[in-house]
């Protein structure tokens, strides 16, 4: 079950929530949607799921259009939406059996798969319970027990996780994925552990627009600047800044030296380093040279958040 | 109804959630209580054995016209505020099976108040003689003209997140269709005339008193129709 997006515009008035994107998710992937607030991760899942039209673009599910057959789209896909709206006067099976029912499901095929989905989704607690009364943790299980109800080949989940405890977000995660195994999903996030954790594939989204596609592996290495080398050095040396400086600085591959700060004799500094460039071994060489003691001596990797940094902040 | 299945499951949702919560308790014992207090008094200080008052005095409509947007102000108002809105219209089920759903959950509600009055109509018959077609009829009338307010209070709820808004809405909806026939003589005759068949009231007295004119059951079957048409239609302004 593919889910083909071309060209899809979504403007608010004047306003341009979503600008002119297109991609693929292929069946069984699991894609993040990554982005900042408001940077059009739910406008495309709401156009996805039928809720509301694009203004131009067309969205394709399985081969149907979003628009034309919306009816048939919308029985293919579960969805969760943003803040994970419930009905709060409710108990989870009255809930459960009637969302199987809006999805037209046969009565005798719904008891089994409520029972089903309970079990799977670790409801069985809480089953007789108001959802009113759940805690947050129980509330996003209903939530994705409701999505999954019809056994949907497409999963789209706006902020699965948001507003859980550590603990909870981990359980949540271990379910997608496990549930997510034969499904198409799209998930979106601002946690960038959760892309690295749970995603095939990640869409990085900045003011309506796709500014990277990829791997979570692929776009750490793409968008690996310089790296930063952390050094701590005993000296006895006054005056590092003179002294010190100008000798890491002429170590090939390094770009800037930055003293940041010193106390009897031992001085800290960061040396940026040039893309691609390993200056560990020279840096050890000189200070065997010099007679300085590496105190300290840490390289620093760009992270997927310094990626999300530079793409979505101008 | 089998072009449109959904309706029966939204429908029995929401007259278990009426039922499960106080609103529908609150609604219908208000009603009675009053209803009650009128009735008695006319039947042991007047010494008469009539359904004046629940017929023909304008007493059960005004109770209708606050009523009805009770009922259904939080149709579609909460849903859009809690957001599951946006669950029911991904489903695979039509906007208009949600509009009828809900409309004929908030209109049984409204017919579980007024059930009760028959206890009147049985207390009459054995104190005096009734024409019980005329009973019919009056209860023809009076399910219909609330038909209409519960379809203007669920367009109310339809514009709007805000319970409060919604009722009042609803209730400004009601009293102007209520009213737009007693004015008449205020205003110029040729306005008159097309302004009179607007009126709830006028095509409501014609059914109860006994008359099933067809013009009058015209008339409720296309506000009706035209109400809901409006609430689909406003449910579907999210796609505009």
């Amino acid at each position: 079950m593919s889910i083909a997006v071309r060209n899809l515009t979504k403007l608010y008035g004047d306003q341009k929530a979503v600008d002119s994107i297109s991609f693929d998710v292929k069946s069984g992937e699991i894609l993040g949607f990554l982005g900042p607030n408001g940077a059009g991760k739910t406008t495309t899942m709401k156009i996805i799921t039928c809720y509301m039209p694009q203004t131009s673009g067309t969205v394709e599910v399985d081969g149907l259009s979003t628009v034309e057959r919306s009816l048939d789209v919308r029985k293919k896909i579960g969805y969760l939406p943003e803040n994970n709206p419930l009905y709060h006067e409710m108990n989870v099976l009255e809930y459960l059996e009637y969302a199987a029912q809006l999805h037209g499901m046969q009565e005798k095929q719904i008891s089994h798969r409520i029972k089903e989905m309970v079990h799977v989704c670790g409801l069985e607690s809480v089953r007789h319970k108001d959802i009113g009364e759940l805690s947050k943790g129980y509330r996003q299980r209903v939530g994705l027990a409701q999505a999954m109800i019809h056994e949907p080949e497409v999963l789209i989940l706006d902020e699965p996780t948001s507003g859980l405890d550590p603990n909870q977000i981990v359980e949540i995660r271990n379910l997608i994925k496990q549930l997510g195994r034969a499904k198409t999903v799209i998930l979106s996030t601002h946690i960038l552990s959760e892309v690295q954790a749970t995603c095939d594939r990640v869409l990085i989204i900045n003011e309506g627009k796709i500014v990277a596609d990829g791997t979570p592996e692929k776009l750490q290495q793409d968008f690996r600047g310089s790296e930063s080398l952390t050094l701590e050095l005993r000296s006895g040396i006054s005056d590092p800044m003179q002294q010190i400086s100008p000798k890491l600085r002429s170590i090939p591959g390094v770009g800037s030296v930055e003293l940041l700060g010193q106390t009897n004799g031992t001085s800290r500094f960061m040396l940026h380093v040039e893309k691609g460039a390993d200056v560990r071994e020279s840096a050890f060489r000189m200070a065997v040279a010099e007679g300085w003691v590496i105190l300290e001596m840490h390289r620093k990797a760009t992270t997927l958040e310094e990626v999300f940094h530079k793409l979505t902040t101008s | 109804m089998n072009s449109y299945p959904n309706i029966l499951p939204i429908f029995k949702r929401e007259v278990k959630s009426y039922f499960n919560s106080p609103v529908a308790y609150v609604v219908i014992v208000v009603f009675l209580a009053i209803l009650g207090w009128f009735f008695s008094t006319n039947l042991f200080l007047n010494n008469v054995a009539s359904l004046y008052i629940i017929f023909d005095s304008p007493l059960v409509k005004i109770l209708f016209l606050v009523i009805a947007p009770a009922i259904t102000m939080r149709l579609l108002a909460e849903e859009r505020k809690s957001g599951t809105i946006e669950l029911l219209t991904t489903k695979p089920i039509k906007d208009v099976e949600i509009i009828l759903g809900k409309f004929l959950a908030a209109w049984v509600v409204l017919g579980a108040a007024l059930l009760p009055t028959f206890l009147y109509v049985i207390t009459m018959a054995i104190l005096g003689s009734i024409d019980f077609g005329q009973v019919v009829t009056g209860y023809i009338g009076l399910m219909l003209m609330g038909g209409v307010f519960i379809a203007l209070g669920l367009l109310a709820s339809s514009l709007t997140d805000n319970q409060i808004v919604a009722f009042i809405m609803g209730f400004i909806f009601a009293f102007a269709v209520f009213m737009v026939d007693k004015v008449l003589p205020y205003l110029p005759s040729f306005l008159a005339s097309t302004l009179e068949f607007l009126g709830v009231d006028f095509h409501y007295s014609g059914i109860a008193r006994g008359v099933i004119d067809s013009r009058n059951i015209i008339y409720f079957i296309s506000m009706l129709g035209f109400l809901l048409m409006m609430s689909t239609v406003s449910l579907e302004r999210r796609k505009w």
